[in-house]
C-alpha cells in the first residue's frame, strides 16, 4: 500500500511537471545550452560575486533603459542579495547599499515650499526608472518599451537561460529574410517569421525581431575583480543578477524547504508506524 | 443524525452543554462514527480535501490582510508588497497559489474515486449532488482568485471567459455588461472578484458541511460496493481512519512542499509575473491546468455558442451521472468490462487536458505534418483530438453508461464486507 | 475463528500487545503533528509584524540646521507628527526649573535630552491623552496645549495640568554630528 501511494504520488507529481512542461513547449524557440547555474537544484545558492558583477552590468549598461521599479536599494544588502555584509545589523544599515542609494537622484518634493525637487537616495527607496512613464519610454525607444527587469527572469519561459541567449544571441539574419528598420533578428525571440522570409516556405527561421540593439561586448564591462569580460560572461552575469532580482527569496526558500521536507518525511514516518499499530489486528484487506 | 454513540458527558461543563447545544456530543458522533474497515488510501481523499480548503481559507485571510484590490495597486501589492517586504509573504502567497492546484488535484482524484466505486449511487445521490455543487463552487473561486494579482493572464483570462458569456443570444450581453461593472474587464470587476474570492470559500465550508452531514446518513461507500450489514464490518472512524488520513496528509504534504519550495512557478504561467496591459493580448492565452480539459471542450466546437453549452454540459454530465447509471453492481472492482471504459475515461479527461494547453491547429505528431483536412482543420491537430476525446467523454456518460449497466457480465459480487476477508481472497487489488 | 475475528474488530483495544509501546508511537506522532502545527503559525503571525518597507522608513536623519532659534519643526516619522524644537536658553531654565515641581510623571529635563544638546527637544506630537497634536508655545508654562482636552505641556514636554497621563514621548534618536541627527 504505501509503495502504492508512492508511485501514485511520484506519478501525480510527474504528471504536473510533464503537464506544465508541455504547456510551456509551444514555443518552438529554442533555449540556447549555458553551463549550469549555481542557483540551480534544490540547494542552489546565488553566488554573490556573480550577483556584484550582474549588478555592475545592469547598473552601466541596462539600467539606461530599463526601469527595475520592484527592487528597493535595501534589498541588495538583504541576506542573498549581492552586498550583503554580516556586519551589519540590516541592509538599511549597510554601507555599500547608503553609497548606491547616494548615487541616485529620487524625485519628491520639498517640505517647506511644496516645489517639486530631486534629493540623494536612501535606502529605502527604489530603483529609478529610466523614463517617466510608459509613453515616454517608447518615445525614446522607437515605439518599442523596455520591459521592467524586476520580474524579467520569472516572467519568460527558460529564465535566466532565455535572457542570456537573447543577449549573446544576435547573429545576422539569414539571406531571405527582410529586417523591418530600427529591429533586429534574434533566432531566440518569439514571433512568426513566414511573412518576412522570402525562402522555403517549410525552412521558416526560428525566432523573431527585437527591438533592442545587441546591449552587450567583450570587454563593455569592466569588473573590480578582474573576472572575465568577454560577451559571454557578463551575459552570464547579468543574466544572474536578474534571476536573484526576481526571485531574491530563492535562497531562503530552498533552506526552508529541506528542512520541512525532513520533517515531513519524518512525520509521515511516524504517522505510518501510528497506522500500521493501530491497523494491526484488523482483518480489513 | 442517526447516529448512535457512547458519549456520555463527564463534565459540569459538558453537561450544561449537552442540554442547550450538543456540540460536543455531535463531535463524539463523528469521531466515533462506524466506518467500513475495508476502505483503501482513495477514501482518504476527503480528508485531504478538508485540509485543503482549512488550508486555503487561512492562508486567503493572511494575504487579504496585505493585498490590494484596484488595477492601480493589485499587482505591486502582491510582487513588490507580499513577495518581497511581508515577512513570510513568499511562503504564505506560494502555499495559496500552489495550494489552489493541490486542492484540484485531490478533488479530480476524490471525484474519479466516486466514480468508479459508484459511490454516487442510491442512497447517496445527494452526497455526490453536493459534492458537483462543491466542485462548481471550486472552480468559480479559482478563477476569481487568479484573476486578483492581476498579471497578464489573469486579465486576459478573465476577459476570454467572461467574453464567453457573450455568446448567449439576448441576454448574454446585458450579463457581461452586469459582470463586468463595465464594458470591458477593469477595476470594478476586480473589487468585485475580490470580495467574492473571499465570500465563496466560506459557502464552499458550508456545502462541506452538508456533504458529510449527508454522508453520515447512509455511511459511507466502501471499495466492495456492498453496503454495512454489522458492527463487525466497520471500526471507529477514530482513531482508525483519523490517523490513516493524518498519515495521508503527510505524503500529500511532500508533494505539496515540493512545489511550495522547490518549484513554485512550475503550475502557473510565465505571463502572469507581468503587469496587466489591456493593449497588448499574451501570444498563447491558457487558463490554469485545472480548467484545460473544460478549455479543450470548448475550443472543439467550432460555433462559439455550442462550444459553451458543450463546456457547461460536461460539467452537467456530472450532476446526471446518479440517474444515468442502470448497473445493479456499484464498485467497478467487479464490473471487469466497465472499468476497462471507466480507465479510457479518465485517458480522454488527460488527453483533453494536454490539448487545452497546446495551439489548436498544431500538429499532433510532429513528424508527420499535414495530412488531410477534414471540415475545418487538419486531422493532425489538436482540435481533432480534442474533437475525439470530446466525443468520448459524452459518449461515457450518456451512451456507455446507460447501456453497458443494462448489458454488461459482472463479477460475483461478497455479500458482505467481513466476507472477502474471512474466506481469505486475497486478491482485492483494484 | 469468525467470532473472535469479528470480536477484535469491535475491539480493537485487546490486541494483546504491550500497552506502553502500542500507545509511545501515538504519543510521539501527535507531538510531531503539534510540533509542525506550532512551526507553520509563526509565519502565520510574524507576517502581520511591520513588513520589511515599513521597517526601511522606521529611521530617518534630519539637518537641524533648518531649526532657528526659538521655533519648531514638524516632521512625519514613522506615519506619525515628531516635534523638533530649538529652545531658548530662557525655556531650558524654565524646564530645568519645574525639574522637581509636583509633576504627573516626574521626570528631569536632563533625563529628556542628550548631553551637551540640550537646546536640541525632540519629542512625539502625540497627546498622551487620546492622542491629538498639541500646538506649539501655548499654555501657560510655554511649551504645548493640547486643544482636544485642554493638557497642558512645558517647555521640556513634561505634562502638567489637563487629562493627559505621561510626558510628550522622547523618542530613540542619536546626534551623527552638530547638525545633523539620526532618529529611530
Amino acid at each position: 500500500m504505501l509503495r502504492k501511494l508512492t508511485v501514485l504520488a511520484a506519478a501525480v507529481g510527474l504528471a504536473f511537471v510533464a503537464t506544465s512542461a508541455l504547456a510551456a513547449s509551444t514555443r518552438e524557440e529554442p533555449v540556447a545550452p549555458s553551463a549550469p547555474w549555481s542557483f540551480d537544484g534544490p540547494f542552489g545558492t546565488y553566488d554573490q560575486a556573480q550577483l556584484q558583477r550582474g549588478y555592475k552590468v545592469y547598473r552601466e549598461v541596462c539600467s539606461s533603459c530599463h526601469s527595475m521599479n520592484l527592487v528597493a536599494f535595501r534589498n541588495l544588502g538583504d541576506k542573498g542579495g549581492p552586498f550583503w555584509d554580516p556586519k551589519y545589523k540590516s541592509s538599511v544599515e549597510n554601507g555599500y547599499v547608503k553609497a548606491i542609494a547616494k548615487d541616485y537622484q529620487i524625485a519628491d518634493i520639498d517640505r517647506d515650499t511644496g516645489d517639486a525637487i530631486k534629493r540623494p537616495g536612501t535606502p529605502a527607496d527604489h530603483f529609478v526608472a529610466p523614463f517617466a512613464n510608459e509613453a515616454a519610454a517608447r518615445a525614446s525607444n522607437g515605439g518599442a518599451l523596455p520591459p521592467d527587469m524586476s520580474l524579467l527572469a520569472r516572467a519568460r519561459e527558460g529564465g535566466p537561460d532565455y535572457i542570456y541567449s537573447i543577449v549573446t544571441g544576435y547573429h545576422a539574419p539569414p539571406a531571405g529574410l527582410t529586417v523591418p528598420a530600427g529591429k533586429f533578428y534574434n533566432p531566440y525571440m518569439q514571433g512568426d517569421l513566414s511573412s518576412f522570409w522570402k525562402g522555403d516556405p517549410n525552412k521558416v527561421p526560428p525566432g523573431g525581431f527585437i527591438a533592442m540593439p545587441p546591449p552587450l561586448a567583450d570587454g563593455k564591462v569592466s569588473f573590480d575583480d578582474k573576472s572575465p569580460s568577454d560577451l559571454k560572461a557578463e551575459a552570464r552575469d547579468v543574466s544572474a543578477f536578474l534571476m536573484w532580482a526576481a526571485d531574491p527569496k530563492m535562497e531562503e526558500r530552498k533552506q526552508t524547504g529541506l528542512a520541512v521536507m525532513i520533517f515531513l518525511l519524518v512525520f509521515s514516518g511516524l504517522l505510518y508506524a501510528s497506522y500500521r499499530t493501530l491497523w494491526r489486528n484488523i482483518d480489513h484487506h | 443524525m442517526t447516529a448512535h454513540t457512547t458519549y456520555e458527558p463527564k463534565t459540569a461543563i459538558e453537561r450544561w452543554l449537552d442540554t442547550r447545544l450538543p456540540i460536543v456530543r455531535l463531535g463524539a458522533e463523528v469521531l466515533e462514527f462506524p466506518t467500513p474497515k475495508n476502505l483503501n488510501y482513495w477514501w482518504t481523499f476527503g480528508g485531504i480535501l478538508s485540509f485543503c480548503l482549512a488550508t486555503q481559507i487561512v492562508t486567503g485571510i493572511v494575504l487579504a490582510m496585505h493585498y490590494q484590490a484596484g488595477g492601480a495597486s493589485a499587482f505591486l501589492s502582491v510582487e513588490q508588497g507580499i513577495m518581497r517586504d511581508v515577512n513570510y509573504g513568499w511562503l504564505i502567497r506560494g502555499i495559496h497559489a500552489n495550494g489552489a492546484s493541490m486542492f484540484f488535484i485531490a478533488v479530480y482524484i476524490h471525484m474519479f474515486r466516486g466514480m468508479y466505486y459508484g459511490s454516487y449511487k442510491a442512497p447517496r445521490e445527494l452526497l455526490w449532488l453536493l459534492g458537483c455543487v462543491i466542485y462548481l463552487l471550486m472552480m468559480a473561486t479559482a478563477f476569481m482568485g487568479y484573476v486578483l494579482p492581476w498579471g497578464q493572464m489573469s486579465f486576459w483570462g478573465a476577459k476570454v471567459i467572461t467574453n464567453l458569456l457573450g455568446a448567449f443570444p439576448i441576454i448574454g450581453k446585458p450579463i457581461t455588461t452586469l459582470l463586468w461593472g463595465g464594458f470591458a474587464v477593469d477595476d470594478p470587476t476586480l473589487n468585485r472578484f475580490f470580495s467574492l474570492h473571499y465570500l465563496l470559500p466560506f459557502l464552499i465550508a458550508a456545502v462541506v458541511a452538508l456533504h458529510i452531514w449527508a454522508l453520515h446518513v447512509p455511511g459511507n461507500n466502501n471499495p466492495t460496493g456492498v453496503e454495512v450489514k454489522s458492527k463487525a464490518d466497520t471500526v471507529p472512524f477514530h482513531p482508525y481512519y483519523t490517523v490513516k488520513d493524518g498519515f495521508a496528509i503527510g505524503v500529500f504534504l511532500i508533494l505539496f512542499a515540493v512545489f511550495i519550495f522547490y518549484e513554485p512557478d512550475a503550475l502557473g504561467h510565465a505571463d502572469n509575473f507581468i503587469a496587466a496591459n489591456p493593449l497588448v493580448t499574451p501570444a498563447h492565452i491558457v487558463p490554469e491546468w485545472y480548467f484545460l480539459p473544460f478549455y479543450a471542450i470548448l475550443r472543439a466546437i467550432p460555433d462559439k455558442l455550442s462550444g459553451v453549452i458543450a463546456m457547461f454540459g460536461a460539467i452537467a454530465m456530472l450532476f446526471a451521472l446518479p440517474w444515468l447509471n442502470t448497473s445493479k453492481v456499484k464498485s467497478m472492482r467487479y464490473r471487469p468490462t466497465m472499468k476497462i471504459y471507466f480507465l479510457i475515461f479518465v485517458a480522454a479527461c488527460c488527453v483533453l487536458g494536454w490539448c487545452g494547453a497546446q495551439l489548436p491547429d498544431d500538429p499532433v505528431i510532429g513528424g508527420l505534418g499535414k495530412t488531410f483536412t477534414l471540415i475545418d482543420s487538419d486531422l493532425n491537430s489538436y482540435v481533432w483530438l480534442s474533437r475525439i476525446a470530446t466525443a468520448y467523454y459524452f459518449a461515457y456518460f450518456l451512451l456507455i453508461t446507460p447501456i453497458l449497466g443494462l448489458r454488461e457480465t459482472t463479477s460475483p459480487v461478497p455479500d458482505s464486507i467481513s466476507k472477502p476477508v474471512l474466506a481469505g481472497e486475497a486478491a482485492k487489488k483494484d | 475463528m469468525a467470532e473472535s475475528l469479528a470480536d477484535s474488530a469491535s475491539n480493537p483495544g485487546h490486541a494483546g500487545d504491550d500497552p506502553s509501546r502500542r500507545d509511545f508511537i501515538h504519543i510521539v506522532a501527535a507531538a510531531a503533528a503539534v510540533g509542525g502545527a506550532a512551526a507553520v503559525a509563526w509565519p502565520l503571525i510574524d507576517q502581520m509584524n511591520p513588513a520589511a518597507d515599513t521597517l526601511a522608513l522606521a529611521s530617518v536623519e534630519f539637518d537641524l540646521s533648518k531649526v532657528e532659534l526659538g521655533q519648531e519643526v514638524t516632521i512625519a516619522w514613522r506615519k506619525q507628527p515628531l516635534f523638533i524644537r530649538h529652545r531658548t536658553p530662557k525655556e531650558i531654565a524654565e524646564a530645568v526649573a519645574g525639574d522637581h515641581a509636583d509633576l504627573k510623571d516626574p521626570q528631569t529635563d536632563a533625563d529628556r535630552v542628550k548631553a551637551g544638546h540640550a537646546e536640541w527637544l525632540i519629542l512625539l506630537g502625540s497627546c498622551t491623552h487620546l492622542g491629538c497634536v498639541p500646538l506649539f508655545g501655548q499654555g501657560e508654562y510655554g511649551g504645548w496645549f493640547c486643544p482636544c482636552h485642554g493638557s497642558v505641556y512645558d517647555t521640556s514636554g513634561r505634562i502638567r495640568k489637563g487629562p493627559a497621563p505621561l510626558n510628550l514621548a522622547v523618542p530613540e534618536y542619536a546626534f551623527l554630528n552638530d547638525k545633523t541627527v539620526k532618529i529611530g
